[in-house]
């Protein structure tokens, strides 16, 4: 079979694409959203110990995961950019950071609110805060490197050696920072145990990490939109997409 | 196709490193004003906190270690811009670059030179400043090794960052952004070796594990380095 892997590394063959993706995404994700929340406040039980604080888990849960995801989706579209020189996986990169930053802020903020009501504090020193914060910072890092240089050529391949450097130490932070100081609950879901919570919740659960799924993919396919607009103004096939 | 078998000679590798260190030890040793100056900020930092906090013997001993890394990483990257920034500047870094030699061990080089002056002197220092803090002479003892494993990672992971940032905007405030948090399991292990130590389990672990990240470090950070330094020169 002969597929032309390259065929929507253009950004022009990509823009219409992502377009009609990016409608799709957004359509499913308030889908999803509307019955993962209505799964997840609505008939899922309220929890024995923690009582009704504990449903914030339907947002907090898959935005951390989300975080942890885009940076190493980043870091691959970054690879991507170095490897082949390819305009459009380097803009993918500069599309995700700003919606794994505001994950990561997500998972914090909702985490704070979580925390006071179970643990009596917003905050602790606990190693998935503490790990995720970083990875926060990490985010940040990334989008002010970009901001901070020029030529958007040069910016798409430091950022790229970045994000690399990053990912390499992300596990080595998460490790780290967990034999440093743990206060954070275990996992309620693994994939090689039975869960320990309702089987309402998980699906609530899995529903909003599916919503969020889309509502990133989605989001990003909307900003890269926007990217490819803004810098490749002037180019040829630009100018005969939007007649003057 | 010669040149090629000379940048994978291990003799020219160790030249081209020999060459970029012996250089900025010379430039440093003939600048020395600015290492001094980075010394006594280290020294300063540290003895800012029993200013700010009560000079309680038994407090002060539990947060030496914790001071000391701290002190140690904030005058390393107050010496980071000077690795590449003044070549860069004059021009001198594109030269070095278009060398035949392996890019990788020339910044090599450079960041040996940038530990010899900015991460050795701190490890020499380090037990005076922690005797002040009433440390222990076994917590000592861990806290300078901890510092010696750890101090070169700092150098080398900086460089990256420093190279990533030449000709950016922002400087200083955005290298701290990008390096800090690639610090953070540094400075874990070495303030955890001597906590560990002062909880009577011993530091042996955490001093492995920075060995075992100065090696990781020492592979990966000069090829990322030589990687970002040819994009800054594009």
């Amino acid at each position: 079979m002969n597929v032309n892997w390259f065929k929507y590394a253009s950004p022009a063959s990509f823009l219409p694409l992502a377009s009609r993706l990016a409608r799709g995404f957004a359509a499913a994700a308030v889908v999803l959203g509307i019955a993962g929340l209505a799964i997840g406040l609505v008939i899922a039980p309220t929890d024995a110990t923690q009582g009704d604080a504990y449903r914030i888990i339907f947002i907090h849960v898959p935005a951390a995961w989300m975080a942890m995801l885009i940076y190493v989706v980043m870091a691959g579209w970054s690879a991507l950019a170095l490897g082949y020189n390819t305009r459009l996986s380097a803009m993918m990169a500069q599309a995700l950071a700003p919606t794994g930053a505001s994950m990561a802020f997500l998972a914090l903020w909702t985490g704070a609110f979580w925390g006071r009501p179970t643990w009596g504090t917003y905050w602790a020193w606990d190693a998935r805060m503490t790990s995720t914060l970083i990875l926060l910072f990490l985010y940040l890092g990334v989008i002010a490197l970009r901001a901070a240089i020029d030529e958007p050529r040069r910016a798409d391949r430091a950022c790229a050696v970045l994000a690399l450097v990053g990912v390499v130490n992300v596990p080595i932070i998460y490790f780290s920072v967990q034999w440093w100081n743990t206060l954070h609950q275990g996992s309620s879901v693994s994939l090689t145990a039975a869960p320990t919570m309702a089987m309402t919740m998980l699906a609530g659960m899995l529903v909003m990490t599916l919503a969020l799924w889309c509502y990133c993919i989605g989001v990003v396919l909307w900003r890269v939109q926007a990217i490819i607009v803004e810098r490749e103004e002037g180019a040829a096939w630009m100018a005969r997409r939007v007649p003057a | 196709m010669t040149d090629e078998v000379t940048a994978r000679d291990p003799q020219a590798i160790g030249a081209a490193l020999r060459w970029a260190l012996a250089r900025d030890l010379a430039i440093a040793v003939r600048t020395r004003g600015e290492l001094g100056v980075e010394l006594l900020f280290f020294v300063l930092v540290a003895s800012l906190f029993p200013l700010t906090l009560a000079p309680d013997p038994a407090l002060l001993r539990t947060l030496a270690p914790g001071v000391l890394w701290v002190a140690a990483l904030l005058a390393s990257l107050l010496a980071l811009p000077r690795l590449f920034a003044a070549d860069f500047a004059s021009g001198t870094l594109a030269a070095i670059a278009l060398s035949p030699r392996p890019l990788a061990a020339l910044v090599s080089g450079k960041m040996a030179a940038h530990w010899l002056t900015t991460g050795l002197p701190v490890v020499v220092l380090a037990p005076l400043i922690a005797l002040a803090y009433r440390a222990e002479a076994a917590d000592i003892a861990v806290l300078v090794a901890g510092l010696a494993l750890g101090t070169p990672i700092l150098s080398m992971l900086g460089a990256i960052g420093a190279a990533l940032t030449l000709g950016a905007r922002g400087g200083g405030g955005l290298l701290a952004l990008l390096v800090l948090p690639l610090y953070v399991p540094v400075l874990i292990f070495g303030a955890g070796a001597v906590g560990a130590v002062q909880a009577g389990l011993g530091g042996a672990p955490h001093l492995a594990l920075l060995a075992a990240g100065l090696l990781a470090a020492a592979v990966g950070a000069p090829l990322a380095t030589s990687a970002a330094v040819r994009i800054a020169l594009e």
